[in-house]
């Protein structure tokens, strides 16, 4: 395969790239680029939270016709709730977070020249970018942008006389998703498939590094629920553009009756969250299933119950899709599903706990190496625990009755996938870049984000689960009007500080990053003394990865500090080194891992 | 003021660039034994950081939660709140210590060696079984308490009242002496007949459309939800209830409130909360708050979503047949005006 590639131009090799690892930076750099605008949204609508009277100029400046006098119009602020959660969950941490890592990490770890299908992986690319310029060309349209939530409930999506937003906007909104989708769907076929199918001899399914199972599960869930998701967005198109009523009925707006009869908004919620819940697992597994390998790496240990935690990601993509009508409680569905989708839900939350404490058992006794990535790692594993208890507060539909669609679930969300997923995203991002871009990142501005990045998370997201406690509801413009609220106001600023000191802190994220990647000390071809395949190949990047002939595998992938007798700590490391490659064979009469 | 902040981010980002460049200039990626030592300190500086944050709020955030549940059916609601965040709480503060913890106490360095442990299938029975076995309690108590909540099967003395959205206000709507809701149509809407009720259905005759909810204390309230345009949420936090307003379809949820809104406002916790809500509004020189019910629209249902509510008033038995005697029915409010 290799001898015969054809000459790279410019275009072939930079543009319309069939590699995997260009195809990877790719989507890493819009994945940031998307981000950019989400966090900058978030600090804006973060700003209105905490001041709602008083006038700013970067909001004179940022919003041109949806602000007066530098106070922002209470539609621009459902926009900007509605794209900032957009943005975040599907752009950057779905195409950003396994767009890049699935296309680098899978052909590298299973020991493949490339994808299964180059093509389709550029055109998953390419549609992504498509369907990220249109979401970013609705944020100019002269209504403004959908402002229904990111949940985009009809008929509030569907009627642009109940929200300016639900116009052209809206329309974009569905094109640019309808894309979107697409692109994912391509995207995951194309990993099941090369993993199934590429992996190099000795490559068992059961010495998958935990990275690949993790990429491996998203693909398939995304599989399984995007299409719903399609469906759901192409009848709304249908609501909208062509007179049909699957989801509206019985409206009277702008003083008059509309023709809508018979559909039900339910109906849509149903459908919404059959993706919308799983999307957060599409989010979170694959910053688990970097967790797991950072961990293990950087403890210079086996990540602790390897089947164990294939097990739970199983067992989490399984429950993950039965569990949809938690966000429903109350929506007007019959009570006793309401008592199925707590009971499922609540389950959910064994192999959640299976994966925390395994994470914790892997530390244990470790040496652990403080990388910025290892740092990232544990603070997800932190994140995660914090976010996830309260998860058994809001999966309880007794419980949810009263907190549903408050602050409280802002802070649980945010913490559990938002913040989790995005440190999975930096440490594989510190961790994989020596990989990306043969070049090594500042580990003192890593450790310098990585404090700051942690303390504002929680700044912001702790406290706010007290504001939730205390009756607040999301999605309010302000609450000054609600004299109930005006002790929260103090709680409000101080949170938003943390967001803004969070947010541009990300400047040196950015700045290490661009500023490594033509700068950075010269990466050497296995930096953090990994296993994994990999880091057999050489730091130039070459097409078909390997020169030669294919790597081959004799052992699972953590094989750290392994002795010479596994059961005695005293002895010497086996090989004498404290990793074992992948492709060393076993010793004679070593006992397999 | 706004001019300080301005200068203070633009001080902050000319001195992150100042440092980010002179920082790139070192070449060190990996961490060695002194990353590995001073990482580990501040892992401990940063765990003492987050405990005195969740202590702090959970001390001192008391006093701006909800206070008590106001009806009956809320009491599990709180009761159950209670267990599972004493128990969310242990385990979240012996995990996050445990996981700060090591990362200090197991800090890399030359001497140290990891131990080679890949699996024990005695530790992951038990912490598959344990959390199982907690969950099982809660899930039973929760879904115990949910059936408890939803049914409105018995309702031989509940009060029946419709409750209106549209954006961006509420109405109701008693059901009158039959204690039936007569027909409701967005086609019915015509001047006065503002939620769209059907005149000619003799259930509606008697009943009684008002902007702001009466309840009379001790008896069940069963409210039937219908919304116009969009999607809207009935919150009444203090009464633990909530449930969606969707067009097209009547929605339901019960209570039986506990408290008057005058012994509401007697409670100490509710004092405490008024207290601090009104040293807010002395500041801005806003007239002092007193304690009132609310409904309040819990979903995003357009521009002015954030100032749709309506007052609720908990009353004795006698006060709200008063109340309601008062209330002109809609055969006499519609047709006669």
């Amino acid at each position: 395969m290799s001898d015969h590639h054809h000459k790279e131009t410019f275009v072939t090799k930079y543009i319309f790239s069939q590699d995997h690892k260009m195809i990877s930076k790719q989507f890493l750099v819009t994945g940031m680029f998307m981000g950019i605008i989400g966090v900058l949204m978030s600090m804006l609508f973060r700003i209105q939270l905490a001041w709602p009277e008083k006038s700013f100029t970067i909001i004179e400046a940022f919003l041109g016709p949806h602000q007066t006098d530098g106070i922002m119009n209470p539609d621009m602020y459902l926009a900007l709730v509605t794209i900032h959660g957009t943005i975040m969950v599907f752009f950057v941490l779905t195409a950003g977070l396994s767009g890049t890592f699935s296309n680098l990490l899978i052909p590298l770890q299973i020991g493949a020249r490339d994808m299964a299908s180059g093509f389709l992986n550029m055109i998953s690319y390419w549609l992504f970018f498509i369907s990220s310029i249109v979401m970013v060309i609705s944020l100019f349209v002269e209504a403004g942008p959908a402002s229904a939530g990111w949940t985009i409930y009809p008929p509030l999506s569907a009627l642009p006389q109940a929200i300016p937003g639900s116009g052209a906007g809206m329309t974009l909104w569905l094109v640019s998703m309808a894309i979107f989708i697409a692109s994912s769907l391509i995207g995951s076929l194309n990993y099941i498939v090369t993993v199934f199918n590429l992996r190099t001899k000795g490559m068992k399914m059961t010495r998958l590094p935990l990275t690949i199972w993790a990429f491996f599960i998203t693909a398939i869930i995304g599989v399984v629920s995007f299409p719903v998701l399609l469906s759901a967005a192409l009848l709304l198109i249908f609501d909208r553009s062509f007179g049909t009523s699957f989801y509206l009925s019985d409206i009277f707006i702008s003083g008059e009756v509309l023709h809508y009869q018979g559909g039900s908004p339910v109906l849509f919620e149903h459908l919404f969250w059959f993706l919308g819940h799983p999307e957060v697992y599409i989010v979170l597994l694959p910053a688990l299933g970097i967790t797991s390998e950072i961990i293990s790496t950087n403890s210079r240990k086996p990540i602790f119950g390897y089947r164990a935690m294939i097990g739970s990601i199983m067992a989490i993509a399984f429950l993950s899709t039965i569990v949809w009508g938690h966000h429903m409680f109350i929506s007007g569905m019959n009570p006793f599903l309401g008592s199925v989708f707590t009971f499922t839900t609540l389950l959910i939350a064994i192999p959640s706990a299976v994966k925390a404490f395994n994470y914790v058992t892997t530390l244990w006794k470790g040496n652990l190496q403080l990388n910025p990535a290892m740092l990232f790692s544990i603070g997800l594993v932190s994140t995660f625990v914090t976010g996830g208890l309260t998860g058994l507060v809001l999966g309880d539909s007794a419980l949810d009755i009263n907190i549903h669609d408050t602050y409280f679930v802002v802070a649980h969300f945010h913490l559990v996938m938002g913040v989790s997923a995005i440190f999975g995203m930096y440490a594989g991002i510190y961790h994989w870049f020596p990989k990306m871009y043969g070049r090594m990142m500042n580990k003192t501005l890593g450790y310098w984000h990585f404090w700051i990045t942690i303390i504002c998370a929680y700044g912001v997201f702790w406290p706010m689960h007290f504001i939730g406690l205390a009756g607040l509801p999301r999605r309010y413009y302000s609450n000054t009007n609600f004299p109930m609220f005006d002790d929260l106001a103090d709680i409000n600023v101080v949170i938003t500080i943390f967001a803004l000191v969070g947010g541009i802190a990300q400047i040196i994220f950015i700045a290490n990053f661009f500023i490594s990647m033509y700068r950075g000390e010269k990466a050497t071809q296995n930096p953090w003394r990994s296993n994994t395949l990999e880091w057999t190949t050489p730091v130039e990047h070459i097409h078909g990865n390997w020169p030669g002939k294919l790597p081959e595998v004799h052992r699972w992938a953590y094989d750290y500090s392994k002795r010479v007798d596994p059961n005695d700590d005293d002895s010497d490391y086996l090989h004498g080194k404290d990793f074992v490659l992948q492709t060393t064979p076993l010793l004679e009469g070593e006992e397999p891992s | 003021m706004l001019a300080l902040f301005y200068i203070f981010i633009g001080v902050a980002i000319g001195v992150s660039f100042w440092q980010i460049t002179r920082i790139m200039n070192f070449r060190s990626s990996i961490a060695d034994d002194k990353d590995n030592a001073a990482q580990g300190k501040y892992a401990i500086g940063f765990m003492a950081f987050f405990y005195a944050m969740m202590i702090y709020c959970l001390i001192f955030m008391n006093v701006i939660m909800l206070p008590e549940s106001a009806s009956f059916e809320g009491e599990h609601d709180d009761n159950l709140f209670n267990i599972t965040f004493w128990l969310i709480g242990i385990v979240q503060f012996i995990m996050q210590f445990l996981i700060f913890y090591f990362t200090f106490k197991y800090r890399g360095s030359k001497d140290r060696k990891a131990k080679f442990y890949a699996d024990s299938h005695k530790l992951e029975f038990i912490w598959t079984i344990t959390p199982a076995i907690v969950l099982v309690g809660l899930i039973g108590y929760g879904l115990w308490q949910w059936n408890n909540v939803m049914d409105l099967s018995d309702e031989e003395n509940a009060v029946v009242i419709e409750v209106y959205a549209r954006q961006f206000d509420w109405q109701a709507r008693y059901a009158g002496e039959d204690n039936t809701l007569g027909l409701g149509n967005v086609n019915f809407i015509k001047g006065l007949n503002s939620i769209g009720v059907d005149m000619n259905d003799k259930n509606s005759q008697d009943d009684k459309q008002v902007r702001e909810l009466y309840l009379p204390k001790g008896r069940k309230i069963h409210f039937k939800f219908r919304s116009q345009d969009v999607l809207h949420s009935a919150y009444m936090p203090h009464f633990r209830a909530q449930m969606n307003c969707v067009p097209g379809m009547v929605t339901e949820f019960g209570f039986t409130p506990k408290y008057t809104t005058e012994e509401m406002r007697q409670q100490p916790e509710v004092i405490e909360k008024t207290n601090g809500i009104n040293k807010v509004r002395r500041e801005k020189g806003e007239d002092p708050y007193v304690f009132d019910y609310l409904l309040l629209c819990n979903k995003i249902c357009g521009a002015s979503h954030y100032n749709m509510q309506m007052k609720i008033t908990v009353v004795e038995e006698d006060e709200y047949q008063k109340w309601l005697a008062e209330q002109p029915t809609l055969a006499e409010y519609i047709t006669t005006k």
